[in-house]
This record gives structure tokens, sequence and C-alpha cells, in this order.
């Protein structure tokens, strides 16, 4: 039956979906991250989708490809009574930036809600299909 | 005589394997939302629908055939639809997007709920039809 391939396009969305909303939350619990003592503070990740054939022509499903670590500067705060301050006063923080990660948090839950809006509607498609003839 | 009374189900057959395909189109289409570059495809129902019916009634040479070791087999007829490359197009962007992806969320939800109550509709012809065969053979 042709329409079970549906779980596996939508299956694979939510997991990526799932993925990108994993990588907003250690972005955000990280967001306030004061750098160590060598200067690397934690930089923001980005998921990077691509798509998969799956069987035939028509389904095609989707994945993680790389996650990709941001090029922006970290962020420099001026708090002289900071412990790691250095000796101009300076503290280096992580380069994430909250807005767009709460942004990309609320497309990442709205797709995954689509996709499992999908896999219902298939699923009571096909419980009808085997009532056929009753 | 028995393929008279099957007729008009295999026509029904024909339509819910093809909106099957469909679904799984679209199904595609909301999963890859937002994958980048990627291009939103769709079915042009009627072509596949009229591509479909030419195939079963000008079939020279079924594409499923099973072997017969007499000469008073039935051969079995391939009845199933399969969409051809042809009837799958490309959606246009309705909103240029910089990443180039051409899903339209609104137009994917409506076209997959259209798709869907049309799939119970064809379901429903087929239950309706089987229960009129049914009465006649029963002749009640």
């Amino acid at each position: 039956m042709s329409m079970f391939s549906i779980f596996n396009v939508s299956g694979s969305a939510v997991s990526a979906q799932a993925q990108r909303l994993n990588v907003v939350a250690s972005n955000l619990a990280n967001a306030d991250a004061v750098a160590g003592p060598d200067g690397q503070g934690y930089k923001s990740r980005q998921v990077v989708f691509e798509t998969v054939p799956m069987g035939s022509d028509a389904s095609s499903g989707v994945r993680v490809n790389a996650i990709k670590e941001s090029n922006e500067p970290l962020r420099r705060v001026h708090n002289p009574s900071h412990p790691s301050a250095d000796a101009d006063g300076y503290v280096t923080q992580s380069n994430v930036n909250p807005v767009e990660e709460m942004v990309n948090m609320i497309s990442a839950s709205r797709s995954y809600q689509n996709n499992v809006e999908v896999m219902n509607t298939a699923k009571t498609l096909m419980l009808k299909t085997l009532q056929m003839g009753q | 005589m028995f393929a008279n009374l099957t007729n008009a189900l295999d026509f029904q057959a024909k339509a819910l394997v093809l909106r099957a395909d469909r679904q799984r189109v679209i199904a595609s289409n909301i999963a890859n939302a937002d994958t980048p570059g990627y291009v939103g495809r769709d079915v042009n129902f009627k072509e596949a629908m009229s591509a479909a019916l030419d195939e079963s009634n000008t079939s020279s040479a079924p594409r499923l055939t099973a072997s017969t070791s007499h000469a008073r087999h039935i051969p079995l007829q391939a009845q199933t639809a399969s969409l051809g490359s042809n009837s799958l197009a490309y959606t246009a962007q309705t909103q240029p997007a910089m990443d180039g992806n051409s899903v339209d969320m609104d137009r994917e939800r409506a076209n997959f709920v259209d798709n869907s109550v049309r799939y119970e509709a064809t379901l429903r012809f087929i239950n309706g039809q089987s229960k009129t065969i049914l009465s006649a053979i029963q002749g009640q």
C-alpha cells in the first residue's frame, strides 16, 4: 500500500525538526555562557536540512545534513567586577542571539505539528480503507 | 458478464490509488517545508487519471503477467494505476524565499485536506457500489 510511505516521510521530518529543537535548546541554555580561560566561548549552532529520496519519485523525506557553528563574533560585555573579566574589564560571552533562537523554536514546533497532523490524517484514511466493503 | 459488474469499481479503484499517490506527494512537500532549495511537487490529477484509463483501455501488453500452464487458464490483468512521471509537476513560488524553497504551507495544507476529502469520497463510492452489487447478487 503506497500510503504507508507517508509515515516514513513525515516521520523523517518529525525527527529532523526534533533535532532542530534540540539544537535551539542548547543554544538558549548557553546564551549567557562566559568564555573559559582560553577565550573560546560557546558558538551558536544551526542545523542544515537536506532532502532524502524515499523509494519513488513522488516521496521525499528530510534529514539533518550537518550542524554548523555560527561565525558571528563572540559578544563582549563591559563588566569589570566579573571574575572572568580581562585587563580592560570586558567579559567574552557566547554569540547566541536569543530572539533568533525563539523564532527558530516557534518555526520548528509549527513544522513538527504539521507533520504529526499529516500522519494522523493518513492513519485515519488508511483505517477507513481497511473497512472498505463492510 | 462479471466484468460488467465490476467495471465501475475499477474506475474508482484507479482514482483511489492516484489519490493515495497525491497524498504522498503533498506529505513530502510538508515534510520539506524547511529544506533549502527544495521545489514542491504536485500531481496533475486529470492527466494522471486519463493516462491510467487509457492504459487499461488500450492495454496490448499488460505489465504484470502470471504464468499459465494450461490453455484454459485465465490470464491476470494488470489493473493497478500508477503515477507516471509526466503527470508529476513542480509548483511555482507564490512568495519568493531566500533559501529557494517553493513550498507554500497554506497551499499545501489546503491541498492536503482537499485530497483527503476526495479520497474519502472515492472510498464511499466504492462502498456504495459494492453494496449495490451485493444486493443484486442476493436478489432480496
